[in-house]
């Protein structure tokens, strides 16, 4: 290292420390001064995207707002509802049990973080933790399953479905994704990455296996737990071919399917449509805002791994 | 070591554990532990997989029990219009999607890197459309791009006429694409946004000093240190491009388009295979085609990898 100090680069960093104690400035994640026209220019292409992204969401909630009488095909287009109102999240009530269907959705999520954060902690701390014949088996067969494409099964998932007596129920949209293979996966690398040492301890006190699991080794992996919990929330709440295929009865649906059954039933009532996709849309938008932290972290941590 | 050892796959763990062992753990308490995943795992995903490639040979409908008929259902695909139209238009959308997301999520992980005042903000914004569900973003779009739609009139505003994006057959499938990478970016931004706080910025450093610029920065750096990234988001996105379903099942109908030209392979998978009349061994034999187009595309992308290093 002492050649690459001598260096350059490791000069223009000391001048660039220097120059940031004597006028604090925006600077990048080197700790150099970002300069003004470049700033400007980051700043322009940020809001570029950002009206791209945020923009048709943006677009959805004004049209679900705007009342009976506006019209929503205006040429030039008009932003703004002229006079807010709610009536369209009454309509959509009116139209479809969108409530009912939300409370479905509720429903399968929850069922899917629940079964998700148990199974996938009960199996990754098998895998990771715990030594008998047949571990690596074991291993593999979860690698085997994330390697299984969902969408190529899902006709033999949905025989089998019919089989156990569970199509058109919401336990069978639950039960293919309520242990995902790539969460135990997941789970179980974080309980590897655990120092081996504080299980020990618990174990010459003469705690059993289970309560090492409950009481050590499971607060300690809370973070990956909670990442968990938000991708099988997503996961579940979003999907929508599985739910399509196994779902046949309109009072069982789940939300997005209602959405579609609502688009194509009342494809001309465009203001119904939007307040139905705001319903859908808005609770994970909160959700994400709040647990966003960590969600990148999860995310980066995910997709590498998968 | 006095202390007990636990029991672990570290091989020094093994010494020792012995007698203790049996006493603290149970021999079936692990299998305990993995049952509610594997029994998941096995009967759903597994069985299911098993199943699909045993169906593939049989003529198994939804209410029949099938039998055996080799290779018939491969046969009759080779005959099969709606087929060649779902593997032409699954091919299509790898080859419009992928390179796209490849790219724009690079770029966009390169503007929202430094951390200026608010990027938080734009991160989490840009995130946005990854978290949103399939369908309330399919349904967005089929409103942007409606005849009537925000896009249509913001041309017409413009002195443009209308352009029927939901009823031309090739418009609807370049418009599903565009919604796929609008709903992508956000993903492989940040996966690029992880492989990107790893390259060494005396890199950048000594290629300024050497009076590259920064699009040649941009080519001679950044790109070879995140390459392995790149080709990890290039397998992710055409294995999951190839199997698209949700876009083009919103924007062209259940029925895939005009004369249903708009296709695609897993759309033809779920119309086939469901319903009272499903062709459950038919159904079966497209999607085994869609694991092996799948395998293939894997197996390319990493040679693609592999020569790139020699």
């Amino acid at each position: 290292m002492s050649t690459a100090e001598k260096t350059r680069p490791a000069e223009r960093t000391r001048a660039a420390d220097r120059e940031r104690k004597r006028e604090p400035r925006i600077a990048d994640e080197h700790g150099r001064r970002v300069r003004g026209w470049e700033l400007a220019l980051r700043y322009l292409l940020l809001l570029g995207v950002l009206a791209l992204t945020i923009g048709p969401f943006l677009w959805q909630l004004s049209t679900s707002l705007k009342g009976p009488t506006e019209d929503i095909f205006s040429s030039p287009p008009k932003f703004l509802p002229s006079d807010p109102t709610l009536h369209n999240y009454e309509r959509v009530a009116d139209t479809i049990p969108v409530w009912d269907y939300a409370l479905n959705s509720l429903k399968v999520a929850a069922a899917n973080v629940v079964t998700n954060c148990v199974g996938a902690a009960l199996a990754g701390y098998a895998l990771a933790r715990l030594r008998y014949r047949g571990r690596r088996v074991a291993t593999l067969v979860f690698i085997l399953a994330m390697l299984v494409p969902v969408e190529g099964i899902i006709i033999a998932q949905f025989t089998t479905m019919r089989e156990l007596g569970l199509n058109n129920t919401l336990v069978g949209v639950v039960l293919p994704g309520c242990v995902s293979a790539l969460n135990v996966l997941l789970m179980r690398n974080a309980f590897l990455n655990l120092p081996y040492e504080i299980e020990e301890a618990a174990f010459v006190d003469g705690a059993n296996v289970w309560q090492r699991f409950l009481r050590i080794a499971l607060p300690a992996v809370k973070g990956t737990l909670a990442v968990v919990a938000i991708f099988a929330f997503m996961g579940a709440w979003d999907d929508f071919l599985w739910p399509l295929i196994v779902l046949s009865d309109p009072s069982r649906f789940t939300l997005t399917i209602g959405l579609n059954y609502l688009h194509g039933t009342f494809a001309n009532d465009e203001r119904l449509v939007a307040a139905g996709t705001i319903i859908a849309v808005a609770p994970l938008i909160v959700l994400f805002a709040c647990l966003q932290r960590y969600f990148f972290r999860g995310v980066g941590e995910g997709a590498v791994k998968g | 070591m006095a202390s007990p050892t636990l029991t672990t796959g570290t091989p020094d763990a093994r010494k020792g554990g012995g007698a203790r062992r049996v006493r603290r753990q149970l021999p079936a308490s692990p299998w305990l532990f993995a049952a509610p995943g594997l029994l998941i795992t096995g009967a759903f995903i597994l069985y299911p997989f098993v199943s699909t490639l045993v169906n593939s040979f049989t003529d198994r409908r939804t209410l029949v029990p099938g039998e055996f008929v080799g290779l018939a259902n491969f046969r009759e695909l080779l005959h099969d219009d709606m087929f060649w139209i779902g593997l032409r238009n699954s091919s299509l959308y790898v080859l419009g999607v992928v390179p796209a997301l490849v790219l724009l999520p690079l770029l966009l992980a390169l503007l929202v890197q430094k951390n200026i005042p608010g990027i938080t903000f734009f991160r989490s914004a840009f995130y946005t459309p990854v978290v949103a569900s399939i369908v309330v973003v399919g349904l967005i779009w089929v409103w942007l791009l409606d005849e009537r739609g925000l896009v249509n009139s913001l041309l017409e505003t413009l002195g443009g006429s209308p352009v029927g994006f939901l009823s031309d057959q090739w418009l609807i499938l370049l418009s599903a694409m565009g919604v796929t990478v609008w709903k992508g970016l956000g993903y492989y931004m940040i996966i690029y946004l992880a492989a990107l706080a790893n390259v060494p910025r005396e890199l950048h450093e000594a290629a300024a000093v050497d009076g590259a610029g920064a699009v040649r920065r941009f080519l001679t750096v950044t790109v070879p240190a995140v390459r392995s990234t790149m080709v990890l988001v290039a397998a992710l996105s055409s294995v999951a491009a190839f199997k698209v379903f949700s876009e083009v099942y919103l924007m062209a109908g259940p029925s895939g388009g005009p004369a249903g030209e708009d296709t695609t392979l897993v759309m033809l998978v779920q119309r086939t295979g469901t319903g009272l009349t499903g062709r459950v061994g038919y159904a079966s034999a497209i999607s085994v085609v869609v694991f092996a187009v799948t395998v293939v595309l894997m197996l390319l992308v990493l040679r693609a990898d592999r020569k790139e290093d020699a």
